[in-house]
């Protein structure tokens, strides 16, 4: 783990730079990360992927999968490309300040 | 009488009976486990198959030889769930009433949720996670002489995260062997961002593609299959093209928990991930492939969990709290191809790191290491299970909760 400065902000982040501690996220960091990640602005259809994230991992305690988005979040999966290019759940993921999408290794 | 009903009589549902056998006052309760198969399937044999080294019968034996005799077993397909009325409905319109219900049904593959999988089916498109698959999948490299094999992850979660993997390096060695590794050109297709996604497994893990020779090809989620043309076709765009196709598809529970609505959009069912109670309703218990909880799903969790569940059951029946907390502990072989395998041990908190197992500082056992000696402790792990694990006989020296002393955290 380590200390970060995103948008002005010390954070705490794991080795590649997700948020470890959700209370320290707030909307300028997500906004840095996310030009970060190449995409510039973040327009209202990023953040109602953003506030989806947030509130399912809040009520399930894990990270929504793609489908999941879709079903529950009304989120086509080419909108969400479209938002977020390449990988989608990765970047949205670290830009809500969750933890990335992973396997057990 | 009160009943106690298991439905699911694989790995978790086994242990279960028989843990529950042993602790439950028989005066009091009955233990009635139901499930359509009358075969029991060792299932991480399943990836052995192909490459001969299992064969058929290494992998199958009958349920009924791990039931306690005052266990009582049905066999019979299950049609519904009716949570509220205590009631299970099986496909002959038998109805059994319930006190308390353990789901144990597991997941499974889906192949119907990738479209196109089913034109090349069996032809050039195969998986390893059935035993009819992995027997196909066994006589097809027979005879197959080479060309492009794709190895596809279609999306998370799976049943053991790391047999994909297990199944590369397994095929890297086997052409070897068979003189044909020149022929063969391995690519590994992920939606996750590379093979491995946890920091200190990278670091040790993460050569392995490259010094065996397998392509990679991260970030890649599958929209459809052009089984015509021999192409994976990405949902933007991208496209990956195969002469033999081997598939995880889409990991499922069954769809007796969609039709009893306990489910989520997989059919997993939503379950606290300490207590292994369900969200919904307090007599039902859910353990194993079953749940929706972020553990791994591998029968070694089960395992971990059936000792959690059989206290946390104890405690429901006599009113108590349910203080038993299942960490998340998961313990798996990775099998890396010439007799060597990894071994990682991890729960929810702690990642697979370097250490001993199980004994702090002794071992025999390895942790993010490639050795001879974990390798045998993965061939052996067929006994282990068949003999001590299905009956609920603890392994010495390897408790529920992961051991932290003995590992470089
Ligand atoms: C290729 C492969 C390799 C693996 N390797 C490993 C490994 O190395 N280590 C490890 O720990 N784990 C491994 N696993 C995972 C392990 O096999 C599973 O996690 C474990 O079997 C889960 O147990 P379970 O009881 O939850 O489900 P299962 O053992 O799958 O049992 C579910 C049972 O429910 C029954 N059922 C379901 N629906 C119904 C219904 N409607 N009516 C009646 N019966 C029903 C089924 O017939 C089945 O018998 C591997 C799995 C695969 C596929």
């Amino acid at each position: 783990m380590a200390e970060k400065v995103i948008a002005g902000f010390t954070v705490n982040v794991t080795e590649e730079g997700y948020l470890t501690d959700k209370t320290q996220w707030n909307k300028e960091i997500a906004a840095e990360i996310a030009q970060e990640l190449g995409i510039e602005e973040l327009t209202n259809a990023h953040w109602n992927v953003i506030d989806f994230l947030q509130k399912d991992y809040a009520e399930t305690g894990k990270l929504p999968t793609i489908r999941r988005m879709k079903k529950e979040g009304g989120i086509s999966t080419k909108d969400l490309y479209d938002l977020f290019p390449e990988g989608p759940l990765v970047k949205a993921a670290k830009i809500a300040g969750l933890s990335k999408p992973a396997s057990c290794v | 009488m009160k009943k106690l009903l298991i439905l699911g009589a694989g790995t978790a549902g086994t242990m279960m009976a028989n843990h529950l056998n042993k602790k439950l006052d028989l005066k009091e309760w009955s233990i009635t486990i139901v499930d359509q198969e009358p075969q029991h399937y060792y299932q991480p044999g399943f990836l052995f198959i192909p490459f001969e080294i299992y064969s058929e019968r290494d992998v199958v034996k009958e349920k009924k030889q791990f039931f306690p005799k005052s266990v009582e077993y049905i066999q019979a397909p299950i049609k519904l769930i009716e949570a509220e009325q205590n009631l299970v409905i099986l496909q002959d319109n038998t109805r059994i009433n319930y006190d308390l219900l353990i789901i144990a049904t597991g997941c499974k593959i889906a192949p119907d949720e990738i479209d196109g999988l089913e034109d090349g089916w069996r032809k050039n498109i195969f998986d390893f996670y059935t035993f009819d698959g992995s027997v196909a999948l066994r006589n097809k490299l027979r005879e197959w002489e080479g060309g492009k094999m794709v190895l596809h992850l279609a999306e998370m979660p799976i049943k053991c995260p790391v047999a994909p993997l297990e199944f590369l390096f397994l095929a890297d060695w086997f052409f070897n062997v068979k003189g044909i590794r020149k022929n063969v050109e391995i690519t590994y297709v992920t939606p996750l961002s590379g093979a491995f996604t946890k920091p200190r497994a990278s670091a040790v893990l993460g050569n392995l593609f490259e010094t065996k020779n397998i392509n990679i090809v991260p970030n890649f989620n599958v929209s459809h299959v052009e089984a015509e043309d021999n192409k994976l076709i990405s949902l933007d765009g991208k496209e990956v093209e195969y002469d033999l196709l081997v598939t995880i598809p889409t990991n499922m529970g069954d769809q007796l928990i969609e039709r009893s609505g306990l489910g989520d959009e997989l059919n997993f069912v939503p379950t606290d991930k300490h207590t292994l109670q369900s969200k919904a309703y307090e007599n039902i218990f859910v353990i194993g492939d079953a749940t929706d909880i972020p553990a791994s799903k591998a029968g070694s969790v089960a395992h971990f969990e059936a000792e959690i569940l059989t206290e946390n059951i104890l405690s429901y029946i006599h009113g108590k709290p349910l203080e038993a907390h299942f960490d998340g502990h998961a313990n798996c072989y990775i099998e890396s191809g010439y007799n060597k395998a990894f071994l990682i041990d991890f729960n929810y908190d702690v990642e697979p790191v370097e250490g001993t197992f199980p004994l702090p500082g002794v071992g025999p056992f390895s942790l993010l290491k490639e050795t001879t000696i974990n390798h045998w402790g993965k061939m052996a792990f067929r006994h282990i299970y068949w003999y001590m694990l299905l009956k609920g006989i603890p392994i010495p020296t390897v408790p529920p909760h992961m051991k932290t002393s003995g590992k470089k955290l």
